[in-house]
């Protein structure tokens, strides 16, 4: 991929014709053109114009890995925060323990922060989320940070390359939600070095070559370490 | 009113403003951390800060909507902002002013992506010479782009009025207390919607279109700042250190 600088466009943007180009995500037509509707990075690179949002809050998507903190526990389900614009709903079926009515604060109570999936979105934007799927529970120990959502697929790589990096050098264990929350947990100089690897990739998401640039990065730490 | 006060002066304002002049508008997007948006704003001696929280979930319940998300300004002005102190809380006026803003805001925003939401929109005047609705507006609405929330325009806002008998842009303090008319004005810049329009005082028709003509030039003239204003954050991170 050429060098160049991925442009930043901002809402009411004039990005193209319909005749040309297919509006895709963070786009509205109007009178046969195509406009920015949030601000973003462009993508022409496809059939679609895409703007990808630099900032804002996590949009649900079906079947997204996400971290959640719980904020309510109610006599037969929990309230979770994911980071979305509204509270998701955990029901005690979607747990995999046997929870009796009203002892759901036994399991999960508030504050306590867990890996789930987004079970469900409908139309009045009313989320549920599961634990009954592979490795989902409640998380013990380790550290929770936060980034911007938008910025979650630079960190995970291209099928994971940058954070399969971060595991092979740091020796974390790391789960990325697609909300922009990321839970690590390993030795403190490990989950130190994640931190300031995952802010450093927040700050430079926009630039090409990124993975390559971490990697050295990490290796060059690695040996002083050694 | 005190009929000494002369506001011209060989064809010049009491700053020394030309006519269709603006006073000097500095806007700063993302001055605050914990707001989701936000941004600073200086026109003239106006100091306005806006910040934008949201969308989330509306409360009480009884304020939301299944359809689409309702958009809460508050404009507020700090006690020390005027000559003599203001009380603080809300009154009458900036009551109005919070109404119209947010629903001068609602016309650009896409509401219906997030329904039972509200955006949560907070304008604090710091500092106040005249004119603080339409500051406080075109802050609102870096502060909303800033906060990435989804917006058909990025709206602005700019006011005219009448001093003399002639037909000025963007009053100053002097002007709009002894002057003869004001008219703030929000536009949508990008198809020219008007989305806010109130007055003050006395304009013939004449007068009022070409108030209103003046009013809308000045307001693609802030537009553009507004949108230096975004780009220059997002730019200088994207270019990295």
């Amino acid at each position: 991929m050429a060098q160049e600088k991925r442009e930043i466009v901002i809402p009411s943007q004039l990005l193209g014709d319909i005749k040309n180009k297919k509006a895709g995500r963070g786009t509205f037509v109007e009178n046969g053109k195509i406009y920015a509707e949030v601000l973003g990075i462009l993508n022409k690179n496809s059939d679609y114009i895409n703007v990808t949002p630099l900032k804002g809050r996590y949009d649900p998507i079906e079947k997204d890995f996400v971290i959640g903190i719980v904020e309510e526990a109610m006599s037969s389900s929990w309230l979770v925060d994911i980071n979305a614009a509204y509270p998701a709903l955990l029901h005690v079926n979607e747990v995999p323990w046997d929870v009796d009515f009203g002892e759901t604060e036994r399991y999960l109570n508030y504050g306590d922060s867990i890996m789930a999936k987004v079970l469900q979105v409908d139309q009045e934007k009313k989320l549920q989320i599961t634990l009954k799927d592979r490795n989902l529970y409640k998380i013990k120990g380790g550290q929770i940070i936060d980034v911007e959502p938008s910025k979650v697929p630079r960190i995970i790589g291209k099928k994971g390359s940058m954070i399969s990096l971060l595991k092979k050098y740091t020796k974390c264990r790391i789960f990325v939600g697609q909300n922009g929350r990321i839970w690590v947990d390993g030795d403190d100089e490990g989950v130190k070095k994640v931190i300031e690897t995952i802010k450093m990739i927040e700050d430079e998401a926009l630039s090409f070559g990124l993975t390559n640039k971490i990697e050295e990065l990490l290796k060059k730490d690695a040996k002083d370490v050694h | 009113m005190n009929a000494e006060v002369k506001l011209f002066e060989n064809g010049k304002r009491l700053d020394g403003r030309k006519p269709d002049e603006l006073r000097k508008i500095k806007i700063e997007a993302g001055v605050l951390h914990r707001a989701e948006g936000s941004c600073y704003l200086e026109w003239g001696s106006n100091k306005v800060i806006a910040a934008v929280y949201g969308p989330r979930e509306a409360v009480p319940r009884h304020t939301q909507n299944p359809l689409r998300a309702i958009v809460n300004a508050r404009y507020n002005m700090a006690a020390f902002s005027v000559d003599d102190r203001k009380r603080p809380g809300p009154d009458r006026r900036s009551r109005e002013i919070s109404k119209v803003i947010s629903e001068a805001l609602e016309g650009v925003i896409l509401v219906e992506k997030f329904p039972r939401a509200s955006i949560d929109v907070n304008i604090e005047v710091l500092d106040a010479e005249a004119g603080t609705r339409c500051a406080g507006l075109t802050a609102a609405a870096v502060a909303l782009a800033d906060a990435g929330i989804p917006m058909k325009d990025i709206p602005v806002a700019c006011a005219a009025g009448k001093i003399e008998n002639q037909v000025v842009l963007d009053l100053g303090k002097e002007e709009d207390n002894y002057g003869a008319a004001d008219l703030p004005v929000a536009i949508s810049p990008r198809t020219g919607d008007i989305l806010l329009l109130q007055m003050d005082g006395h304009l013939t028709l004449e007068e009022f279109d070409k108030a209103l003509d003046l009013a809308i030039k000045g307001c693609h003239v802030v537009s553009d700042l507004q949108k230096k204003a975004i780009l220059q954050k997002y730019q200088s991170v994207s270019e990295g250190k």
